[in-house]
């Protein structure tokens, strides 16, 4: 016990410091978890909404494979993609493995599912009655979905939080694309397995806080929007 | 007529929700739907609104066809508003929400102002055009929804169940508020309700419907007068409705003979109102041509008086006494009793 204080003493005192490796992963990770959240949002939001808004066959269906795909494994998509991008697969001529780029390539898919599931959710608790007001009013289809839109904002808001908070926390991508390296893909999950490995316990509670701080402003930001939407 | 429905149905996930239905409602007028609940009233509402398409049939609106979609049904949607039961407001205040639907309009400046004031104003809410819409009262809401609705200038108006959400105490005002926007503006109003005594004090003319099928429409008159059938009778609060064969002035039900004013014959069904049935502990001599012997069956209080059903040769009569009459006669379930009443008091149909 007393070995593990003196760590979080240590890892405290890296933090307050400003240790330059610590500051630079954690700013890696955050650089890549939020591109990775702005193309999935930008990409998944206008799909979730088309999912939401269309009616065909096999719509139910749709969405409920979506929502089964909020936990998919993070070592899954890990390997589709690093199949993907390696150097024998359909996308190895890009050489994108072991790069910062072909971890956000990983987590944009991961979250996908979460800010696709959530955005529909988000639209349909009381979207339709939102969507039979802007009708009524006179709104043609456009003005319509972007009202709805506008009107479920902090719903949709959460889940891309949410998808934010699994990407800053997956471990199963960045190591199986990122590699790990040192200075270029290594990230706070990455190092945090490399170091508790090497026994460097201080450092790897250093990145762990971090990472903790990380997931708490999430959590704690995806609350205080809950709270104002139930109000 | 400003909207016609000309065989309109609706199929819902493999169900028929309404039947060929056939609806013309004039300009200006005050249409009221009615029905119990469920059945279809609301399905009905949101074609007319243009909200849905039906499966089926055509809506016209001032005697053209209503498009399928694009610019021209929109242009017709604009003309056409609904107010839902439960309406829905948008974030932001009071004003902002009366506003929305002349934005999209491309309505602004002086011109807004003076039409969200008069609106609002036509509400009683003026005071509150600033106030957050997520705080305001059922009542509020209600009358928000009603301004949104009114700034558009529409030419129908369809309210579904607008009283239901609100209660019993602001109901009386919100009647006599719908009552004073319709003479005021001329608005042509579609409402749906199950309450056949709103539905009296604001209708002209409607129609009644029952498991997604038209029941009977025409005047409000018509409809409370002159039922076409037991349901109807039964809807519009007539009472001791029976089966009978009529010949004559005479009609059979079952063993009885029953005296009334008219002449004639065939099928049909006979209706008495409970305050004209005349309960008594001996034959008396009345004027009254219909006397029957029975036993009490029942004694149910119904508001202010009691409601006394008779069995006659196992035919029901219900007649409404109050409290005293009940105790000074000594009425009690099991006794025996005649009953009377004149064959002016019989309504055929």
């Amino acid at each position: 016990m007393s070995h593990l204080l003196e760590a979080a003493r240590i890892a405290l005192g890296m933090i307050l410091s400003g240790d330059g490796v610590v500051y630079s992963i954690a700013l890696r990770t955050m650089v890549i978890a939020v591109s990775a959240t702005i193309i999935s949002s930008a990409v998944f939001i206008p799909l979730g909404s088309i999912i939401h808004f269309s009616s065909f066959t096999g719509r139910r269906l749709l969405v409920s494979m979506i929502q089964t795909l909020y936990s998919v494994p993070t070592v899954l998509v890990g390997m589709l993609v690093f199949l993907l991008i390696s150097r024998a697969g359909p996308l190895g001529g890009m050489n994108l493995l072991f790069t910062p780029a072909a971890i956000v390539a990983g987590d944009v898919l991961l979250i996908a599912p979460i800010i696709m599931g959530l955005t529909i959710s988000a639209l349909e608790t009381g979207g339709r009655e939102l969507r039979d007001t802007a009708i009524s009013l006179g709104a043609g289809r456009g003005r319509m979905v972007l009202k709805v839109l506008s009107e479920s904002r902090q719903a949709i808001l959460t889940a891309v939080l949410m998808a934010f908070g699994r990407s800053v926390s997956e471990v199963g991508v960045a190591i199986m694309v990122g590699g790990n390296i040192a200075g270029y893909t290594r990230t706070l999950t990455t190092a945090i397995v490399l170091e508790v490995g090497r026994g460097e316990t201080a450092y790897s509670i250093a990145l762990g806080i971090i990472l903790l701080i990380l997931a708490m402003v999430v959590s704690i930001s995806v609350n205080t929007l809950q709270h104002r939407r139930s109000r | 007529m400003i909207l016609e429905l000309r065989g309109a149905g609706q199929f819902k996930s493999g169900s028929r929700i309404l039947h060929d239905i056939d609806l013309q409602v004039p300009e200006g007028s005050f249409f009221v739907l009615m029905g119990p609940t469920g059945c279809g009233k609301t399905t009905l509402v949101r074609i007319a609104g243009l909200i849905d398409r039906p499966s089926s049939g055509t809506v016209e609106y001032k005697g053209t066809p209503v498009p399928g979609g694009g610019a021209a049904r929109l242009s017709v949607r604009r003309e056409i508003v609904t107010l839902f039961q439960r309406p829905v407001l948008f974030r932001g205040t009071v004003r902002s929400n009366v506003e929305w639907g002349l934005r999209i309009r491309g309505i602004s400046g002086s011109e807004a102002d003076s039409r969200i004031s008069e609106a609002l104003e036509m509400v009683d809410l003026l005071d509150l055009a600033g106030r957050d819409a997520s705080t305001l009262s059922g009542g509020e809401l209600q009358r928000t929804a009603l301004a949104r609705a009114l700034v558009i200038k529409p030419k129908i108006l369809l309210l579904d169940e607008p009283t239901s959400s609100v209660d019993p105490g602001m109901r009386r005002n919100m009647v006599r508020r719908i009552a004073e926007l319709h003479s005021r503006t001329g608005i042509t109003f579609i409402m749906a309700t199950h309450d056949f005594t709103e539905a009296l004090s604001l209708g002209t003319t409607g129609a009644v419907m029952r498991l997604g099928s038209i029941e009977q429409s025409g005047s409000m008159d018509e409809l409370f007068h002159n039922p076409r059938n037991r349901f109807m009778a039964s809807f519009v609060g007539f009472r001791n409705i029976h089966a009978a064969d009529f010949q004559g002035n005479s009609a059979c039900i079952g063993p009885l003979a029953v005296l009334h004013a008219g002449n004639r014959s065939g099928h049909g069904f006979l209706s008495v109102k409970p305050e004209s049935i005349v309960i008594s502990i001996e034959e008396a001599k009345t004027s009254e041509r219909n006397r029957f012997r029975g036993r009490v069956t029942s004694i149910l209080r119904a508001g202010s008086v009691l409601e006394v059903e008779v069995d006659c040769s196992g035919i029901p009569f219900v007649s409404s006494l109050t409290k005293e009459s009940v105790e000074e006669l000594g009425i009690e379930t099991g006794k025996k009793v005649f009953i009377s009443f004149k064959a002016s008091s019989v309504h055929v149909f």
